[in-house]
């Protein structure tokens, strides 16, 4: 049975050392909260790149594939011309094609967000705390009831001032 | 400068403020939200009495059929382009003069291009065929025309309108976040908690958010530019002397962006007075934008000068007699008023006094969007008053109901503002507190 104890600093340095110490002891399942994207946390943390950027791809390479399909099949589908340009005019789709692209990559961005940053996360909720959002940065870790109590030492040992139980 | 100076800026501090924006409104803000909805109002009433009565209302006559409105849709267009250039434009370019103010000028480009919108709709006598335009299977299995640059601009727009939402409401989940934790009031709360997408605020968040954050900004650059160069073709495409020039997508989006950077200042100045700001909105960012709008000055000036001697260089009769009709003919106070506003103002922000003197800074931002809204009338009603064949030319002149929808579209535009600023966090909570400097227990 798994159980959640998260720490909460003041000091980024802190969080930081919290952090590598956690590390060095094989935990992997942990979680910093803090109010604001912070560059030393993620490198310390050093999560896989996100997989955001294969959303944006995929989705402006289908916008685009649409743009082309659909204004090349509706234009063939009835032929009339216009302005007398040829019937498939492929630089005035090109236009469409872009608008497509932009509108489909940053939608499937958005989707990728939400799938990878807000679905899939499963963050315990009672390990969140709501100085999080304000002033304060969290060290969360989900490990083996039994190691809880190592977890706490290496916490309090790197300043946390305050330390709190997922019950669940 | 305020008291707020003394304590300075800690990240319970910008959380504190932020939130306090949000608070209960006060009778200043309701003094300022009643009478922009009165003016909605107008706005709304002209509307309908123009569907009911006919476009002959709006002023149109042979051989002016684009007039007001389609003035109004290219300014609004402008306006909202600074907003994009400030939150994806400087992101990308990392500068820092945009954090405090770029949730502003993101609201700002929302809710312009809502405006904006509207406008080729008002300008259609049977508003409810504007479905027309986009492309839907129908039972005369007849699909829209991909060749019209007003085809484009229905793509354009409506890909900015929801690309720019998205880029909006996504740079405001933290923010969201950190709102819903400090209020108490269960219905805000509840409210809050929704539009956060339960955001915690951790490394795998940030990282996820980041990333996203940087394509949105990648795909938005590209996007701002090709939305007025679109805008644009509207006009380039035609052969209207005045109009069927290569220089206008530069010329465009350059006008729109010196535009919609006044548009922020003229906005940022009373909120900053309002919610006592001056420690987030500071002159270093005024001043930066100050920059920007010389830069974009030069340009416009540089196209208004271009087109002259283009027209003249051309030797098309057609093209030089309707630049000197514009400069010499009866809109030539309209002309001469563009000129001034947007060439010879901004010449007295090259002073680092004057880019740094926030009433100079407010006064200059309300004349440049003069400027630029006599710029659209110009190049669409001038152009077309004075085509090819003397026996058409005819002078356009603005109905009440033209002039009374305009000045509904500005308080429509303020009204979503004055809603914003009340509920929502108007300046980026997040970014902010990134760049302060971090607190470090070892100094």
């Amino acid at each position: 049975m798994d159980q959640g104890v998260v720490g909460i600093y003041s000091y980024q340095d802190s969080v930081l050392s919290a952090v590598e110490k956690l590390k060095e002891a094989g935990y992997r399942n942990m979680r910093v909260f803090s109010p604001f994207p912070d560059h030393e946390i993620e490198a310390a943390v050093d999560l896989p790149e996100s997989p955001v950027r294969f959303f944006t791809l995929f989705g402006g390479l289908l916008g685009a594939t649409c743009g082309i399909g659909f204004t090349v099949l509706t234009s063939s589908a009835w032929p009339i011309a216009v302005s007398a340009k040829p019937i498939v005019s492929i630089l005035p789709y090109m236009v469409i094609v872009f608008e497509l692209t932009v509108l489909f990559g940053a939608l499937s961005t958005f989707l990728g967000l939400i799938i990878n940053s807000l679905i899939r996360q499963r963050t315990p909720v009672r390990l969140y705390d709501e100085r999080f959002s304000d002033d304060k940065f969290g060290v969360a870790v989900i490990c083996e009831k039994e190691k809880i109590g190592a977890v706490e030492a290496i916490l309090n040992s790197t300043g946390a001032e305050e330390i709190k139980f997922d019950e669940a | 400068m305020s008291q707020t100076q003394q304590t300075p800026l800690t990240y319970a501090r910008i959380t504190e403020d932020v939130v306090r924006m949000v608070d209960k409104p006060s009778k200043k803000w309701w003094a300022l939200f009643l009478p922009t909805v009165a003016l909605v109002g107008l706005g709304v009433t002209c509307f309908f009495y123009q569907v009911a009565t006919g476009l002959g209302v709006a002023g149109y006559r042979h051989p002016v059929f684009w007039g007001v409105y389609i003035t109004d849709f290219v300014f609004w267009v402008g306006i909202a382009h600074s907003g994009t250039l400030i939150s994806a434009i400087l992101y990308l370019f990392r500068a820092r003069f945009r954090m405090s103010i770029y949730r502003i000028a993101e609201a700002m480009t929302v809710f312009a291009v809502l405006t904006a919108g509207l406008f080729p709709i008002i300008h259609l006598g049977r508003p409810w065929n504007f479905l027309w335009l986009i492309p839907y299977p129908n039972s005369r299995e007849l699909w829209i025309n991909f060749k019209s640059p007003l085809v484009w601009d229905v793509f354009a727009v409506s890909t900015y309108l929801t690309v720019s939402s998205v880029f909006f409401l996504v740079g405001m989940i933290p923010d969201i976040a950190a709102i819903r934790d400090k209020v108490k009031e269960t219905p805000r709360k509840i409210i809050y908690s929704i539009l956060s997408f339960g955001w915690k605020g951790s490394n795998k968040e940030w990282l996820h958010y980041t990333r996203a954050y940087l394509y949105f900004a990648a795909l938005a650059t590209p996007l701002v530019l090709s939305v007025h160069s679109v805008v644009s073709w509207d006009f380039a495409m035609g052969n209207v002397p005045g109009w069927h020039t290569t220089i206008f997508p530069p010329y465009f989006v350059a006008g729109a962006i010196f535009s919609g950077l006044a548009m922020v200042i003229t906005l940022t100045v009373p909120i900053r007075k309002i919610f006592h700001l001056e420690d987030y909105i500071t002159l270093d960012n005024y001043d930066g934008m100050a920059k920007l709008i010389i830069f974009t000055s030069c340009i416009v000036g540089y196209a208004y000068a271009a087109e002259f001697f283009m027209a003249w260089y051309s030797g098309s009769p057609y093209e030089w007699g309707q630049f000197v009709y514009r400069a010499t003919g009866e809109y030539a106070p309209f002309y001469w008023t563009m000129v001034i506003c947007n060439c010879f103002v901004p010449i007295v922000l090259w002073w680092e006094s004057v880019r740094k003197n926030i009433k100079a800074l407010f006064v200059i931002s309300i004349l440049i969007n003069i400027g630029m809204w006599f710029e659209r009338f110009n190049i669409i009603v001038i152009s077309l008053s004075r085509d090819f064949e003397p026996g058409a030319w005819g002078i356009y002149k603005i109905s009440f109901v033209e002039a009374g929808i305009t000045i509904g579209s500005f308080a429509w535009f303020f009204m979503f503002f004055l809603l914003f600023v009340k509920t929502l966090p108007a300046v980026s909570i997040a970014e902010m507190k990134e760049i302060l400097p971090v607190p470090k227990k070892g100094g």
